[in-house]
């Protein structure tokens, strides 16, 4: 721990038992999004708090990656503030290249580097970002690929993995930088029904393990039955936040339950 | 063939000029066209104007008015260089544009999604380019700028027109003493000809060195090629 910590705050509250309360972790103040004229987010409100699991669905187009990008400055926000444990993110340089790492973000298309094996996929971020030497870094990504259920695999080119292996590996990759959140873009979409269960249950143990964490999801039991949250947007808006159960059984607005009429019907 | 045999050291200086000339301008192109490719993709505006006014004014020049600018011109500006040392700068700054080109293209094959991911844990604008972008676009790379190495090799030869002693100027010193201009210009045919599958035979020798024991995805021309079996 650095030593000002203890001059800065005379009471160090203990580690994120008092936050888990008060300040959100993910805050999301009137964000709006415009690519040219046309407003992919409109006045986006969303707080996320530490260790809560958020789903966020909504029809094609209403602006759900919008957001996560926005969220990890992936995109730069064209009105309103986004903080992350209370710093808003700078503009572009050195610093938000770092600190974008705090909120891990897991692709749809996995995007793993293919010129590199799966364990190096882990440790090219803690080496070149954070530093960490190479034996270290190392023995956490094979750890970390332990955990995603994928021992045996780490020497292996993400070509030789199975999307649903290449997926894990992607989890592990953002994992290995200690974010404080994760963002999934819809992390299942592209997979094959029979490998979905893998990645879910991997995210499902990351859910329980206290993990802060904004999900993209078109799997709705996912939503119901691991999110403590689910959040409803159409055409750049947030027009639903609600418990799953309640969302599901009673959406409040016509939109909501239009969407839950097309996607339950399959 | 005579005349060859005679002549045979003063041809031999022709082609370790021809290779020194192809070899420093090629070699500088490659770090100033790398360059200029960062520029071209960089998020700075200013950069990317002015390197993309750069390539269009080099490529789009002719080499040898570029040298001859560069050789008589120079010196009215007060700087007296070698014309050896005129002839690098020009094949320098003309293969640059070209490796740009294919540096920034290369760059482009490389999908987006690899670059956000490599931001997304915290790279920044040379760590994504130096640990993701530019090792997966190399090996597109390579016939490209084997490509440009073959051109900045058959350009050397415009050298001949500011007096720098490479085979093409060699052999036309030949001429003017034998007029045998026919025998002379094939013999330096086959010498470029040489040089160039020399280099392009190391370009495919690097290409697969370089995808060790992975398995060579069959290419689209191999594909239309089935097709016309079938
Ligand atoms: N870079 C961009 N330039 C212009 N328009 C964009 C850009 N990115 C997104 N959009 C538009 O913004 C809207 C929201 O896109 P977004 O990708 O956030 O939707 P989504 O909810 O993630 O949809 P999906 O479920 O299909 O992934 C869409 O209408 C899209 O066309
Ligand atoms: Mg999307």
């Amino acid at each position: 721990m650095p030593m000002t910590d203890a001059r800065d705050t005379p009471v160090p509250p203990p580690d994120g038992a008092a936050a888990a309360v008060g300040e959100p972790l993910i805050s999301v103040r009137g964000v709006s999004k415009l690519f040219g004229d046309f407003a992919a987010l409109k006045d986006i409100d969303l707080d996320i708090h530490r260790g809560e699991v958020v789903a966020l669905i909504g029809a094609s187009g209403s602006g759900k990656s919008t957001l996560c990008r926005c969220i990890n400055r992936l995109e730069t926000v064209s009105d309103g503030v986004i903080t992350v444990d209370g710093r808003p993110l700078p503009e572009e340089g050195r610093e938000l290249a770092r600190l974008r790492s705090e909120v891990g973000m897991v692709f749809q298309s996995f995007n793993l580097f293919p010129h590199l094996r799966a364990v190096e996929n882990v440790t090219l971020g803690p080496m070149k970002v954070r530093g960490v030497p190479k034996a270290e870094a190392r023995a956490e990504a094979m750890e970390l690929l332990a955990r995603v259920g994928l021992q045996g695999k780490e020497h292996s080119l993400p070509a030789q993995l199975s999307g649903g292996q290449q997926q894990r590996v992607a989890i592990a990759r953002a994992l290995a930088m200690h974010p404080k959140a994760m963002l999934f873009d819809e992390p299942t979409s592209a997979l094959d029904p029979e490998v979905i269960k893998e990645v879910l249950d991997v995210m499902t143990e990351l859910a329980e393990a206290g993990m802060t964490m904004l999900v993209v999801t078109h799997e709705m039991g996912f939503a119901r039955h691991v999110c403590d949250r689910v959040v409803f947007m159409d055409s750049g808006e947030i027009v639903e936040s609600a418990e799953p159960e309640a969302f599901f059984t009673a959406p409040r607005s016509q939109r909501a339950k239009d969407f839950l009429g097309k996607v339950l019907a399959h | 063939m005579e005349i060859i045999l005679e002549n045979w050291p003063m041809l031999l200086g022709g082609i370790g000029t021809t290779i020194a000339l192809t070899v420093l301008g090629y070699g500088f192109a490659l770090i100033l066209g790398t360059a200029l490719a960062v520029c071209r993709v960089s998020p700075i505006p200013p950069l990317r104007g002015a390197a993309t006014v750069y390539v269009e004014i080099f490529r789009n020049i002719p080499l040898l008015s570029l040298l001859i600018l560069i050789a008589f011109g120079l010196p009215d500006a007060g700087l007296l260089l070698p014309y050896f040392w005129c002839g690098v700068l020009g094949l320098t700054l003309s293969s640059a544009a070209f490796v740009c080109e294919n540096v920034r293209s290369g760059i482009n094959t490389v999908p987006i999604g690899h670059a956000e991911a490599a931001r997304s844990i915290g790279l920044g604008f040379f760590g994504v380019l130096r640990y993701v972008v530019l090792p997966q676009a190399f090996r597109t790379m390579i016939s490209p700028l084997v490509n440009v190495f073959i051109g900045t090799l058959i350009g050397s030869s415009l050298c001949a027109a500011i007096s720098v002693a490479e085979i093409t100027y060699v052999t036309q010193q030949l001429n003017i003493r034998t007029a045998e201009a026919v025998l002379l210009f094939l013999v330096a045919g086959v010498i470029y000809l040489a040089l160039s599958l020399a280099a392009a035979s190391g370009g495919i020798a690097l290409e697969k060195a370089l995808a060790p024991g992975r398995r060579r995805r069959p290419t689209t021309t191999q594909a239309m090629m089935g097709a016309q079996q079938a």
